[in-house]
């Protein structure tokens, strides 16, 4: 057992090094992730940005941080198609009867779905620099919002394992992603909450994105974060946590 | 040391409401070929996932290696490879970094120059650099294989090995099972085909209905089998007619 313990970074590094291969040879994961969210800035700010009033002077620094969580929401679906295709050729039943950590595979998936989302939200601000986005954040408050960004593509990674690993096909693994893509739509993450009707209003002020992009975006703008941090942190360490224990008792009843 | 890689006793196991293995028992030799032979749906991967480590039991012992699966099973998996029915292959890797993965997950000390000697002894060269994915079903079982031997493991399990294999590549699987046997590697494969035993295997354990029908050498096998018939040509008896002879006692009693 004591050998096995000592290998498990080194193994995790290894898959790590396997999955983000099949980012980098997927185009469509590319674009998905990367490309799609920046053509959603370009819009938002050039062609609907005129008629939006946020109250800010620069959309894009109003924008920015719902565009960063699209960008993560949309790579769940590929979390979960590589979990899913791993499970059905076989790939996981070769590594568990190996001398490996049990956990070594899906650790490495995890931290994959991190190293990504963290390399495309890179671009995708340096897009926004581009475009015009300034903040005035120091340090601090900026690894505060990679902190945060980090737990969300955590607790939404933990979600697509759960549906990649119990999934019966391809298009049940993928599934996950559609109501995840939808929360950054209604929410604050493109216009101010009190500019939508009553109904969709409370479900967009209550619902888990609006505190995280609240918080992100006073974080950038140096603004008081008040209570928005903690409901965001409440929300995303309850959910990672929930799904972390059902996303493991899956993969254990799978290998 | 004991002389067997492979010891199974009382071994069962259900399903749900489907009771596949119902009291399995069979020892495998050291450096031996053994095949468990079965029709499909006989509950051969069952036996084979539980002997790796993928499967409990629900009673019975099973020891690998000298090591109680249930009890050592880390310990079994440093002593055993695993071809599994399906080719376990990454199809967006290319088949030689498909084979470093491998070695460096078995902490080999040189990875590549591993690869490249299992790419040369397989015939896989050529195609080393290309995706998985556009190898033929015979090249990606060659490679599934390959996979199974980097890390030289005394036993390796090879569970349906040749299906859906043209008659060429099937060939070529036995020749290699052969050579792996000659340097001492313990070789238990699963297959439906009574030829493929009849020419790789040692011992030959046939599994039907949930237990171990019968079990020993071809020659012990033969046996079994009432003397030669009386016919217009002298025939010998095949595996085949052993089987069917022995199914259909069975299912007279
Ligand atoms: N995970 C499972 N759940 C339910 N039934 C299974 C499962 N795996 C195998 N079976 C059933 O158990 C029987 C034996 O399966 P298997 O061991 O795969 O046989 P073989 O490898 O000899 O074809 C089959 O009837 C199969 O349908
Ligand atoms: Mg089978």
């Amino acid at each position: 057992m004591e050998t096995i313990k000592n290998y498990f970074f080194s193994d995790m590094g290894v898959m790590l090094g396997r999955s983000m291969r099949h980012i980098f040879r997927s185009l469509d994961t590319i674009i998905t992730v990367t490309i799609m969210p920046i053509a959603m800035m370009l819009l938002f700010v050039y062609v609907l940005g005129g008629a939006i009033q946020t109250g800010t002077s620069n959309y894009v620094d109003y924008l920015l941080p719902g565009i960063l969580l699209i960008a993560i929401a949309n790579s769940v679906g590929y979390t979960s198609y590589r979990l899913f295709t791993d499970v059905q050729r076989g790939i996981f039943e070769r590594f568990n009867s190996m001398p490996i950590a049990r956990s070594a595979a899906l650790w490495g998936h995890v931290l994959t779905s991190l190293v990504s989302n963290a390399i495309s939200l890179v671009v995708i601000i340096l897009v926004a620099l581009l475009m015009g986005f300034r903040s005035p954040a120091g340090i601090l408050s900026w690894l505060a919002v990679a902190g945060i960004l980090a737990l969300f593509s955590l607790t939404l990674t933990w979600i697509a394992a759960i549906a990649g690993l119990s999934a019966k096909s391809v298009d049940g693994a993928g599934v996950i992603a559609y109501p995840i893509h939808f929360l950054p739509l209604i929410s604050s993450a493109f216009v101010p909450t009190r500019t939508m009707p009553s109904g969709v209003r409370a479900f967009a002020e209550y619902q888990p994105v609006t505190p995280i992009v609240e918080t992100i975006r006073a974080l950038l703008s140096n603004q008081p974060v008040g209570n928005e941090i903690w409901i965001a942190l409440a929300w995303c360490v309850g959910i990672s946590c929930i799904a972390y224990i059902f996303a493991m008792r899956v993969y254990k009843k799978r290998g | 040391m004991q002389n067997n890689s492979i010891q199974v006793k009382g071994l069962q196991k259900s399903y749900k409401q489907l009771n596949v293995l119902k009291g399995v028992d069979f020892e495998v030799e050291k450096g031996s070929i053994f095949a468990l032979l079965g029709s499909n749906g006989s509950g051969k991967t069952t036996i084979v996932k539980i002997l790796t480590t993928l499967l409990k039991q629900d009673s019975g012992t099973a020891v690998v290696n000298g090591l109680d699966v249930l009890a050592k099973p880390a310990n079994v998996r440093q002593s055993i490879s695993l071809t599994g029915q399906f080719a376990a292959v990454d199809e967006i890797l290319t088949g030689r970094e498909n084979l470093i993965m491998i070695a460096r997950l078995r902490h080999l000390s040189n990875p590549r120059q591993v690869a490249d000697d299992l790419l040369n002894r397989f015939g896989l060269t050529d195609a080393a650099h290309r995706r998985a994915s556009t190898y033929s079903g015979g090249m990606r079982r060659r490679l599934d294989i390959a996979m199974s031997l980097a890390g030289r493991s005394p036993i390796i399990f090879l569970d349906e090995p040749t299906t859906g294999l043209d008659p060429e590549a099937r060939i070529e699987v036995w020749k290699m099972v052969r050579e792996l046997a000659t340097n001492g590697t313990t070789v238990f494969l699963t297959t439906q085909y009574l030829d493929e035993a009849e020419q790789l295997a040692d011992q030959i354990a046939i599994l039907h209905e949930g237990r171990i029908i019968v079990s020993g050498t071809l020659a012990d096998l033969k046996k079994l089998f009432p003397p030669a018939q009386v016919e217009y040509i002298e025939k010998q008896p095949t595996l085949e007619d052993i089987f069917l002879a022995i199914i259909g006692k069975k299912e007279k009693n």
